[in-house]
């Protein structure tokens, strides 16, 4: 049992927890650009200063978190009727129906945001469908708005959203519905007084699972988005890679942590409590 | 049918069509004879060709395929161990660390832990000159990140499973090691597969954690197809999509075979 507590203890300890104590090592150094590697350690706080200073950084953050939540938002809304659909599917049909879900998060992520920059390219399908309907008759390009990273978040992490909401929809008694019928209420109080709040872990696991990475995405903003769109997996990206500078990039990773830091807690006891109500 | 559920199903059918669709003309597009993806112009194979002529590409997926093979291999026996003691060592000192540990990699976001592990193994140089920056340290990165998801596929077999099949064994004599070999591990060996394979699509997929680790001279896959895509569309990414489609729905029902033959 030492050996089985031990492996993964020292393997994790040595490969995460110290990274993770190597970054904000870093972050309170200075950058060096004369030296290899770029840093001089220290106990300075000029990257933190920087990050708090500056209008772009700020701009970033603002922007990631609302890009994050209104994709989430759009993803509950569709998720939703999509869990409730399956969970209320014939049971031996559930498992193709899920599986469907979960296809296309088995295939690469990079290749499906890819698939949207030909769909919303100038002049791509989307472009010409929606002229061809009359719904837009000059839409112009897509590809390169916030309005291609919002549809990017959706399409990559909605099977996170359907598969938590379809678990907690899943287990729902039918019995109370029907007893809440019984008693008068009609179906849309009956979904709103029973239903919902019963699947209320389903809805906060589904939008964590789906806000968590979305605010540090790197590769959505990065292919669909454009010079303007600001994100804050983005400005890391750039100021290590491009601009060298590891203090500043460091410091960017720090506080995306100490931003998520929030969500990660609740996240974590939603998912014990369902544990425990299960067992 | 409900009003109700008459939506919810236009809703899953609507919801499908969008997680479909854009796969499903990315895979038609590959046999277009035009380099644009927005226009047909008829059917072709040369892009096919083109990819399997691609020796940077070739040399890429192989590369790839290598470690994805030897950090899932890692992944699955490290996460073994982490999901057995989650569940079956319920005290022991520094017992919460662990479990955190455990599950960070998986809501950790990729450019922290990707900086992060960079800022390791250029310590690690300085210190001690090694290891070089290339397999094995993006092979490291990715064992890392995908013990979690390892774990936790055991621990949730391992938490209903019946545990007097093993106390029969004990009382018959066998040793905890004969036990775990005999009894425990046939038991929730489909649940260590399917993390194997789970971990494998992962490691196969990354891009960020790889794109810091790898060192100038690894090319990965994934690194590959980014820099090609920056560039714009390219009809043989459209080919491999179709590849890469193909291989995970065959991954995905073997997995799925492999779950359901639980009992």
């Amino acid at each position: 049992m030492r050996f089985v507590i031990g492996l993964p203890f020292l393997w994790l300890g040595l490969f995460f927890l110290l990274p993770c104590l190597l970054v904000l090592a870093i972050a309170l150094g200075t950058n060096a650009p004369d030296s290899v590697p770029p840093v001089e350690l220290g106990l300075s706080f000029k990257s933190f200063a920087l990050l708090f200073s500056d209008d772009l950084y700020l701009a970033a953050w603002l922007s990631s978190i609302r890009i994050a939540a209104t994709s989430t938002l759009v993803a509950l809304l569709l998720g939703y009727p999509m869990a409730y659909a399956i969970a209320r599917a014939a049971p031996n049909r559930r498992p193709l129906l899920l599986m469907l879900v979960v296809l296309p998060f088995w295939t690469s992520f990079l290749i499906r945001i890819y698939a949207w920059m030909g769909l919303l390219a100038d002049n791509g399908l989307i472009e010409q469908f929606l002229r061809w309907t009359g719904l837009a008759t000059n839409p112009g390009t897509i590809l390169g708005t916030e309005w291609a990273v919002h549809l990017g978040i959706v399409y990559a992490y909605l099977p996170f959203m359907v598969l938590p909401l379809y678990a907690t929809l899943e287990k729902l008694d039918d019995s109370l519905l029907e007893a809440a019928g019984d008693l008068g209420a009609r179906p849309l109080a009956a979904f709103l007084t029973v239903t919902l709040p019963l699947s209320l872990p389903g809805i906060v696991a589904g939008c964590l699972l789906v806000f968590i990475p979305a605010v540090g995405e790197f590769v959505i903003p990065d292919l669909l988005g454009g010079t303007e769109t600001l994100m804050i997996g983005k400005v890391l990206w750039d100021e290590f890679f491009t601009n060298g500078d590891w203090p500043l990039a460091s410091a960017v990773a720090v506080c995306l942590l100490v931003l998520l830091v929030g969500p990660i807690a609740i996240f974590q006891r939603n998912q014990a409590r369902s544990l425990e109500r299960r067992t | 049918m409900t009003g109700r559920a008459r939506f919810a199903f236009g809703m899953l059918a609507f919801g499908y069509a969008f997680l479909y669709l854009p796969i499903a003309l990315v895979i038609v597009y590959s046999f277009n004879e035009s380099r644009l993806v927005t226009v047909w112009s008829g059917f072709s194979l040369k892009w096919w060709q083109a990819l399997f002529a691609n020796e940077a590409m070739l040399d890429a997926a192989w590369l790839s395929l290598r470690i994805a093979l030897v950090s899932a291999t890692c992944a699955a026996l490290i996460g073994l161990a982490a999901g057995y003691a989650l569940v079956r060592a319920p005290r022991f000192p520094g017992r919460t660390l662990f479990g955190s540990l455990v599950v960070a990699p998986m809501v950790m976001p990729e450019v922290v832990m990707g900086i992060s592990m960079l800022l390791l193994f250029v310590g690690s140089e300085r210190l001690f000159a090694g290891p070089d920056r290339g397999f094995l340290t993006i092979a490291i990165a990715h064992t890392t990140f995908s013990i979690a998801f390892v774990a936790i596929v055991v621990q949730a077999r391992l938490a209903d499973f019946d545990r007097a099949l093993e106390e029969a064994a004990m009382d018959l004599g066998a040793t905890p090691w004969v036990t775990f070999r005999t009894i425990t591990l046939p038991l929730i060996a489909p649940a260590v597969g399917s993390g194997w394979l789970l971990a494998f699509t992962l490691s196969l997929d990354d891009l960020i954690l790889t794109q810091f680790v790898a060192g100038a001279q690894s090319q990965t896959l994934p690194m590959r197809v980014y820099s090609s895509v920056r560039l714009g569309v390219d009809p043989q990414i459209n080919v491999l999509a179709t590849i890469v489609v193909t291989v995970a729905a065959c991954a995905l029902i073997l997995s799925g075979w492999l779950t359901r033959r639980k009992v």
